[in-house]
């Protein structure tokens, strides 16, 4: 019960709440989310009268029919139907359902079927077990994990639009607040668009069980300024920094497995099975939103990984005090 | 009362070892006796999956925790599903039907008593051998015990790649083997219902229970099956090298989940269907009327078989499916909402103008009209395809299949073990047990389930082993959490109910509610034979007309 | 229940279907559904293989073992016939001649497979053909095997004298069972051998 009262909260109180990272889908930012809330809040209405009234009736009919000392020992009248009455309650419903479809209907082909403009910015998304790869293909980009996206705005509209793989498993892209989710299912490409109507930060996290860390496949969407999103944009496309101060570091980095799952371009290190570190420190958590992107996290992460995330694919590297230093002194170089 | 057994004095009745119970009990093909085995069995992986069940819950009471490893969490949640669906609702239903369809058409038993038991035996090992997982999954990579691929098993998840050993391998040949189990009880209740009636039962004068699972058993035939074929596809893409869900020769993981969902649908569908069967029983009976609109009940649910079979795709409305396929699933699941409504509404109309006993059967059948009605409804919002979008792969759907099958089926199981527990051992359960459970597993149902709602609407998918702290969903999960252990009381209450009303239960008699169908004619428990006479019939309430000779039935129907 | 024998009238003619027709009916309802999904897989991959043989280079139609099983479907049928008017050598004959013919076609499609595996390498695993090739044919090949068994064990029984006219409608349920193999080669042979090259 308490579901359907929390629903009659007005969306912007609900909105409120977003500002902090509780991420309902009742407080859409971005044209898909919004369309489905207000198709959501017209089938509430039609399922809330309904229940009303056949809850009303199921009442009604306990307590007025009631065996009482009165009418105990004679039965009641033995009616065994009425073809008006079946027919009422056949002929309602059926007009209910096509009015319900209809309205269906209209959303279905306007989420779906909606051209790309123009000014679109496209990512490829492509989910592995346990983290999201993002190619932004025409801007020469890779990341991972985190999003960066730019604001949209009426007058020239920028949406997203997002092409979804995998590499492995079937995963599904869910953040709330920007779209319905669509799943990332190996050897079949799918398509979703979001345009988010103000800057922040989204989250979101994968919605189709992967496997043992499905739990911890965290997205991180920014929605940043038109300038902001282009000096990221500018970052991003630039090769790994070069800081001469960690060569240490980076040599045990290339010399070392690393570099078979990793790349940081520019470098030797072209690896594609893991997530791309060119930018690592561009992002605020590392091990998709399992830690938060600290030194010591970091050092965690590459000596044992499973303390953070148990069952993930990155293994255990087994470094030296002394090299384990080095490189974590090196990833934190890469900007 | 010619089906009155002879009576032997005490004196010269021994005393049997209970080696030859056992033995008994081992080779029986006594309808009524398999289907308490099968009941029984089912209770017993009830407790399994419940305790499956309280160990999720307390794994998600709070943010990062660590009560058990993502592993296990993984497994409990992959056997909880597997264990309740396939080891708990379709044995008891099975059961009930085994028990109840030969005594309410007249028959001494099914149609083919030794193809009965074999089923049964053949889904009992079945279960022990999914169960085996957790000792024995372990295989050459090392990586084994129970199932953690959840009760889907998606491609490609369970593909030798990502699931070494042979977890996934027990999950399958479990099932493969329970299906053929179901398949063989399906046409055995097709075949006693279409050739063992008792004379004058038409089919138009049967009781709703054995029109309702005579659909039941059709469905099965052909929703089971794809499961099986999709199943036995898994094991030559696993052992014989096979392509059939292999990405990377161009297989589709897609075909899976439309193979698994054109079983899982109409699955859900046999799974209620024999309980509005037992609400179609109870309801008349302790409203004191028939049950309003027969015939319209029979196509009611004839088209609700029908339509099932044409819904399976809305639960892939994420999968990218285009506008046209998501549009086509989008109506038909709104429409089999239609005949689903219709029999609420026939439940109602039975209830009016009668003169309503609010016995415990009576009770647990009001609470799943009540709670039935909210089910269906969460599922018209799941079908508008746009709203499941969002709600799809969240806990708003966990609750709302959670209040079909917990507030729907298990409410209208209790009710039955309530109405026909007289019957099954001569006992009436006791009443005053009968309410505490009633009361305390209403209470907890609504706390788990109606919490359950908030945080799917919240953003909290579901098979998540733990959640971020930040996101508001603590609260609602400890809430959940907690109704999930008053559930859990409440059924310790009612399995006590069960065993101490076995022997100091009052009497029940032949007929302890005054009902009206034919298995209330005979002694409780009825003798092997089931009749002395088999019965002649001329209406569909034989005993109201036998109770009231000035009035009966056969002059109106 | 005496009491209602002299209030209702006992039914004149109260005769319901035979329960062994309708068991048989019902599994042939249930093994149609897994041959419906398997011709779906097999329907939903052509010309999706990645690589290996494609149908149209590798299969040759089996028009004559074809004919041996269908024609095994009217054999039977008279088999049924001769038994329930008490001819039991007719029986016999077409019942052995209805085993050999199935047998035959058991052979033909070993033989095909034999020369798909040693001549063109096509095998399970070789692509999405060959997967759902073998597992659709197969599918069916073992339903042909399993009626084989259950047809030499009633001619086992029959060379034994133990067949008499009182069993023709256990006999006719096996003959159902027969006919239903035949039919689902209709529809496997047109899947694969018409439609899909």
């Amino acid at each position: 019960m308490f579901a359907l009262w929390s629903l009659l909260l007005p969306p912007q109180v609900l909105a409120e709440h977003s500002r902090s990272p509780i991420t309902s889908i009742f407080a859409p930012e971005s044209t898909p989310a919004k369309s489905i809330v207000n198709l959501s809040v017209f089938v509430l209405i039609i399922t809330g009268i309904i229940f009303a009234v056949v809850c009303t009736l199921l009442v009604y009919s306990i307590s007025k029919f009631r065996a009482n000392s009165a009418n105990a020992d004679r039965e009641p009248a033995q009616v065994y139907g009425s073809n008006q009455i079946e027919m009422a309650w056949t002929i309602i419903p059926v007009l209910i359902v096509v009015v319900l479809f209809l309205a269906t209907a209209r959303v279905i082909h306007a989420i779906q079927d909606a051209l790309e403009p123009a000014g679109a910015i496209e990512v490829t998304a492509i989910g592995h077990q346990y983290w999201w790869e993002f190619r932004y293909p025409k801007l020469g980009i890779v990341t991972a994990n985190e999003l960066h996206i730019p604001v949209t705005d009426r007058s020239h509209p920028t949406p997203t639009f997002l092409q979804l793989l995998s590499a492995d498993t079937d995963h599904s892209f869910w953040v709330p607040e920007l779209a319905g989710k669509t799943d990332l299912i190996p050897n079949h490409l799918n398509r979703m668009w979001m345009d988010p109507h103000r800057t922040g930060i989204f989250l979101g996290q994968c919605a189709q069980y992967c496997g043992t860390q499905h739990a911890k496949m965290l997205l991180r969407i920014s929605v940043d300024t038109p300038q902001d999103f282009e000096a990221w944009v500018r970052g991003q496309q630039q090769p790994a920094v070069q800081d001469p101060s960690v060569t240490t570091g980076r040599r045990v980095f290339e010399h070392t497995a690393c570099i078979n799952c990793h790349t940081v371009s520019g470098t030797p290190a072209d690896g594609r099975f893991g997530p791309d570190l060119t930018h690592l420190m561009s992002r605020t958590t590392i091990a998709a939103g399992a830690a938060e992107n600290t030194p010591e996290n970091l050092r965690l992460w590459i000596q044992a990984p499973g303390k953070i995330k148990p069952g993930s694919l990155m293994p255990a590297m087994k470094l030296s005090d002394a090299d384990l230093d080095t490189v974590v002194h090196y990833m934190r170089t890469l900007r | 009362m010619s089906s009155d057994a002879i009576t032997i004095p005490a004196l010269q009745v021994q005393e049997k070892p209970w080696v030859d119970t056992l033995h008994e009990w081992v080779t029986t093909v006594d309808h009524k006796r398999l289907g308490i085995l099968y009941i029984s069995y089912a209770l017993v992986f009830l407790v399994f999956g419940g305790v499956e069940a309280l160990i999720i819950r307390i794994q998600l009471m709070h943010s990062h925790n660590d009560f058990v490893s993502p592993q296990v969490f993984n497994r409990m949640f992959t056997m909880h599903g597997t264990t309740m669906i396939f080891f708990v609702a379709m044995p008891i239903l099975f059961g009930f039907a085994n028990y109840l369809v030969p005594l309410m058409i007249g028959a001494r038993d099914m149609a083919f008593p030794r193809l009965n038991a074999f089923s049964f035996w053949l889904s009992a090992f079945s279960g022990f051998l999914l169960y085996f997982s957790f000792l024995g999954g372990s295989g050459l990579y090392g990586a084994g015990n129970a199932p953690d691929v959840g009760w889907w098993s998606y491609a490609p998840l369970t593909a030798r790649a990502f699931s070494p050993g042979h977890s996934s391998d027990y999950w399958t040949l479990a099932l493969l083997a329970s299906g053929f189990g179901s398949i063989g009880t399906a046409i055995n209740i097709l075949a006693t219902i279409l050739c063992l009636r008792c004379p004058g039962m038409k089919l138009n004068r049967m009781p709703l229970l054995a029109w309702l699972n005579l659909v039941m058993a059709g469905m099965v035939l052909i929703a089971i099956t794809p499961l099986s074929a999709a199943q036995i596809m898994l094991l030559i893409d696993r052992y014989l090298g096979g392509h059939f869900f292999d990405a990377q020769a161009g297989g589709s993981a897609v075909l899976w989940m439309h193979f698994f969902w054109i079983f899982g649908h109409p699955e859900v569908y046999i799974l209620i269907i024999p309980c509005f069967a037992f609400m179609s029983e109870v309801v008349p009976v302790f409203s004191r009327k028939p049950i309003f609109g027969y015939p319209v009940m029979v196509a009611a649910t004839v088209s609700l078989g029908f339509v099932s079979l044409s819904v399976w795709a809305h639960h892939m409305f994420t999968v990218g499916m285009n506008s046209y396929a998501n549009s086509f699933f989008a109506i038909t699941s709104m429409v089999v909402g239609i005949p689903t409504g219709i029999k609420i509404f026939n439940w109602i109309g039975t209830m009016w103008g009668g003169r309503i006993q609010l016995k415990t059967p009576m009770l647990f059948s009001i609470g799943f009209l009540f709670q039935f009605l909210i089910a269906g409804l969460t599922g018209i919002m799941l079908a508008a395809a746009p709203f499941d979008w969002q709600l799809s792969l969240s806990y708003f759907v966990v609750a709302h299949f959670h209040y079909v099958i917990v507030g729907g089926i298990l409410f209208a199981l209790f009710a039955a073990f309530y109405y026909w527990y007289p019957k099954m051992t001569g006992r009436m359960l006791s009443e005053r047990l009968g309410k505490w459970h009633f009361w305390l597993f209403l209470i907890g149902f609504h706390m788990t389930f109606d919490v359950m709602h908030i945080p799917g609407l919240l953003g909290m998918p579901r098979r998540i082993y733990t959640y971020e702290p930040d996101r508001g969903w603590d609260t609602l999960n400890l809430i959940v959490s907690i109704g999930a252990f008053i559930q859990g009381v409440a059924i310790l209450v009612f399995v006590w109910n069960l065993i101490s009303s076995y022997f100091n239960g009052a009497n029940a008699g032949n007929d302890p509610w005054d009902a009206w169908t034919l298995e209330w004619s005979t002694s409780s428990p009825p003798p092997p034979y089931n009749f002395a006479t088999i019965p002649v019939v001329a209406s569909r309430r034989p005993l109201w007309d036998l109770k009231h000779p000035e009035d009966p039935d056969s002059l109106y129907e | 229940m005496s009491a209602a024998a002299t209030v209702v009238e006992i039914p004149k003619a109260w005769t319901l279907p035979y329960r062994g027709k309708v068991a048989m009916a019902s599994l042939i309802i249930a093994e149609s559904a897994i041959f419906t999904i398997f011709v779906v897989a097999y329907l939903f991959y052509l010309g999706k293989s990645l690589t290996g043989p494609t149908p149209r280079e590798v299969l040759e139609t089996p028009i004559f073992f074809t004919i041996c099983l269908l024609s095994s479907s009217i054999t039977i049928h008279f088999a049924g016939k001769s038994l329930a008017r008490n001819n039991r050598p007719a029986f016999l004959a077409l019942w052995s001649l209805t085993i050999i013919l199935g047998g035959l076609f058991l052979f033909g499609t070993g033989r095909e497979w034999h020369r798909l595996i040693y001549e063109h390498g096509l095998t399970i695993s070789t692509n999405l053909f060959g997967t759902t090739y073998y597992s659709l044919v197969g599918l069916h090949a073992f339903h042909v095997s399993a009626g084989l068994i259950m047809l030499t064990v009633v001619l086992i029984f029959g060379l034994a004298g133990q067949v008499h006219e009182d069993q023709f409608r256990r006999v006719d349920v096996l003959a159902l069972y027969w006919h239903f193999v035949d039919a689902v080669w209709v529809v496997v042979f047109t899947v694969v051998y018409i439609v899909g090259r």
